[in-house]
C-alpha cells in the first residue's frame, strides 16, 4: 500500500489544531514557527517569544516592519492587541517556571523516554543553543516538530540520541510526517499515522518500539 | 544637581580599561547599542570580554569589534548566524574564547549579579554538555546545575528615553536585555534617542530605575528599520503598552 508524508504545512497544521484555546505557547525557531500560521482564527491562544513578547502577532505587510518588533528567529513580526512587552529575564521566568503549556521545537533526535537533541550537531560546528535548553525543561508540554527520517532515511527516534542533548526525558509528543507518537512511562505510542501506512511499515521504518496507541497490549 | 547626563559619547566611555567586561544588550539587531560599541572602538580598550546574546552581525557594532581584534573572550548563547563571519574567523582562528551559556541561564546570571544572590540552582542545561564540570543537586526530584553570577565592568544599553537622573524607557523588544545587564555592571551607560525632563517619565512605567544608570548619552535618532526592506520602517501604534515605551 502507499502513503504520501505530511508536508510541513500539514504538520504545522496538525499542531495548530491540537493547541487549545487559552493556551500560552512558544513555538522553535524554524519549522515550528509555521505553526502560527495555522492557528483558528476563532481561538485565542497567546504566542510567546524569548525576547520579550506575549501577544505575538503575525508578519506585518510590507514596508511596515519595525527593527525593534522581531520574534526569536529575528523576523519582524507584529503585537496583538492586548499584547506585551517585557525584558529577558521575566521571559525566561515564564519559560523555565512551568508558565507556558506549550513549546513546540524542531529537533535532530528524540529518544524512546523523550531526550531531546536539537541544538548541536557536535564535531566542527560551532554550538549554538539560544532557548532551546529553558524551553526544553520549563514548558509543560514539550511537542517535537520534525521529519520521521533523516534525508538518508535513518530514524529520528531512536533509543538514545547520538547528538548533544537538549533535555532530558523532556518530549511529551512528536509530530512528524507519518503519525504522532506520544511519549509515555510504558513507551513510545503511535497514532494518527498517514493513510494508507500500516503500523508494521512505521514500527520497520522507526526502528524502536513502538505501540498503537488504543491497541491491546499483547498478551 | 545630580545630572547624568554625559556631553559627549566619548566622555561616556572614557574610563573603559582594557580586559574589562563588557555586557553589551541586543538580541539580534534589536536593542543594539550600536552607538555606544562604535564609540568603544574608537575609545581602544582591547583584551575585552563581551556578553552578548549573539556574536555580532554583518560588519557593524560587535562584528566590528571582533574585526578591530579587541576581544578576547565571548560569553553568548547563539554566535551561530550567517552573518557572524567576523566573530567565526576569530574563533576559528584561536583568537577567541567561546563560553555558550543557555539564554535564559545567561540573563539569570546577570540578574543574580545585580541582585547580590551568591549562585542559583536551575533545570535548564541539567544532564547536556553545557552541565559538564558544573556541580549538580536533585531538588525536588528535578536534576539541577549550579549557576554563579555574572558581573560586569561596564554594560552598554540602548533605551528609547531617559532622564538626567537615569530613569529609562525602552522600546517594544528592543527592551530584552537592558533591563538586567542595567542592574549587573558597576557602570552603566545607557545611550537613548531622547532626553526628557525629570517628571517626563510616567513613573508607574519606568522600566529601568535611575539607580543602576550610571551615564545616559543622546545620540541622533535612527529609524528602527528592520534591515531587509529598502525604504525605511513604519511604526504602527499596535497597543497602549507600546504607547507607554515607545514613541
Amino acid at each position: 500500500m502507499s502513503y504520501a508524508k505530511l508536508t510541513r504545512d500539514e504538520i504545522a497544521k496538525r499542531i495548530a489544531l491540537d493547541i487549545p484555546e487559552g493556551s500560552y505557547v512558544n513555538l522553535g525557531i524554524g519549522m515550528p514557527t509555521l505553526v502560527g500560521n495555522h492557528l483558528p482564527k476563532d481561538r485565542e491562544i497567546f504566542l510567546h517569544s524569548e525576547n520579550g513578547i506575549l501577544g505575538m502577532g503575525p508578519a506585518p505587510a510590507k514596508g511596515e516592519e519595525d527593527g525593534d518588533l522581531i520574534n526569536a528567529g529575528k523576523e519582524p513580526v507584529t503585537l496583538l492587541t492586548g499584547g506585551a512587552f517585557f525584558h529577558h529575564t521575566d521571559s525566561f521566568a515564564m519559560m523555565r517556571g512551568g508558565h507556558l503549556d506549550i513549546a513546540v521545537l524542531g529537533a535532530f533526535q528524540v529518544s524512546v523516554s523523550g531526550d531531546l537533541a536539537n541544538w548541536h550537531t557536535g564535531g566542527d560546528a560551532i554550538p549554538a543553543v539560544g532557548g532551546a535548553m529553558d524551553l526544553a525543561v520549563g514548558a509543560k508540554n514539550v511537542w517535537v516538530m520534525m521529519e520521521h527520517l533523516t534525508r538518508e532515511g535513518a530514524s529520528k527516534i531512536v533509543e538514545r540520541c547520538t547528538y548533544p542533548l537538549t533535555g532530558v526525558g523532556v518530549v511529551k509528543r512528536v509530530y512528524t510526517d507519518l503519525a504522532v507518537i506520544e511519549v509515555t512511562p510504558r513507551g513510545l505510542m503511535a497514532s494518527r499515522l498517514v493513510p494508507g501506512l500500516a503500523f508494521d511499515e512505521l514500527k520497520r521504518l522507526t526502528g524502536v518500539p513502538l505501540s498503537l496507541s488504543g491497541a491491546r497490549a499483547a498478551a | 544637581m545630580i545630572d547624568k547626563i554625559s556631553p559627549s559619547i566619548d566622555a561616556a566611555l572614557a574610563d573603559v580599561r582594557d580586559g574589562a567586561t563588557i555586557l553589551v544588550g541586543g538580541f539580534g539587531g534589536s536593542g543594539v547599542p550600536e552607538e555606544l560599541v562604535d564609540a568603544l572602538i574608537a575609545q581602544g580598550a582591547k583584551d575585552l570580554t563581551i556578553v552578548n546574546n549573539n556574536a555580532g552581525n554583518g560588519e557593524v557594532g560587535i562584528a566590528a569589534l571582533f574585526k578591530a581584534g579587541r576581544i578576547r573572550k565571548l560569553v553568548c548563547s547563539y554566535p551561530r548566524q550567517v552573518d557572524s563571519h567576523h566573530f567565526q574567523e576569530a574563533y576559528r582562528a584561536g583568537k577567541v574564547e567561546l563560553e555558550i551559556v543557555p539564554q535564559g541561564t545567561l540573563s539569570e546570571r546577570m540578574r543574580a549579579a545585580g541582585a547580590g544572590i551568591g549562585a542559583f540552582y536551575t533545570p535548564t542545561g541539567y544532564g547536556t554538555d553545557l552541565a559538564k564540570g558544573k556541580e549538580t543537586r536533585v531538588i525536588d526530584g528535578k536534576g539541577q546545575v549550579l549557576e554563579y553570577p555574572l558581573h560586569g565592568d561596564v554594560a552598554l544599553v540602548k533605551a528609547e528615553r531617559g532622564d538626567r537622573w537615569g530613569n529609562l524607557v525602552y522600546r517594544k523588544s528592543a527592551r530584552n536585555y537592558g533591563p538586567t545587564m542595567a542592574s549587573a555592571a558597576k557602570v552603566t551607560v545607557a545611550q537613548v534617542y531622547e532626553i526628557v525632563e525629570l517628571g517626563g517619565l510616567d513613573p508607574e512605567s519606568i522600566v529601568t530605575p535611575g539607580i543602576f544608570v550610571t551615564r545616559v548619552v543622546k545620540v541622533p535618532r535612527k529609524q528602527a528599520a528592520y534591515r531587509a526592506p529598502a525604504g525605511g520602517s513604519v511604526t504602527r501604534g499596535i497597543s497602549g503598552k507600546a504607547a507607554a515605551t515607545g514613541r
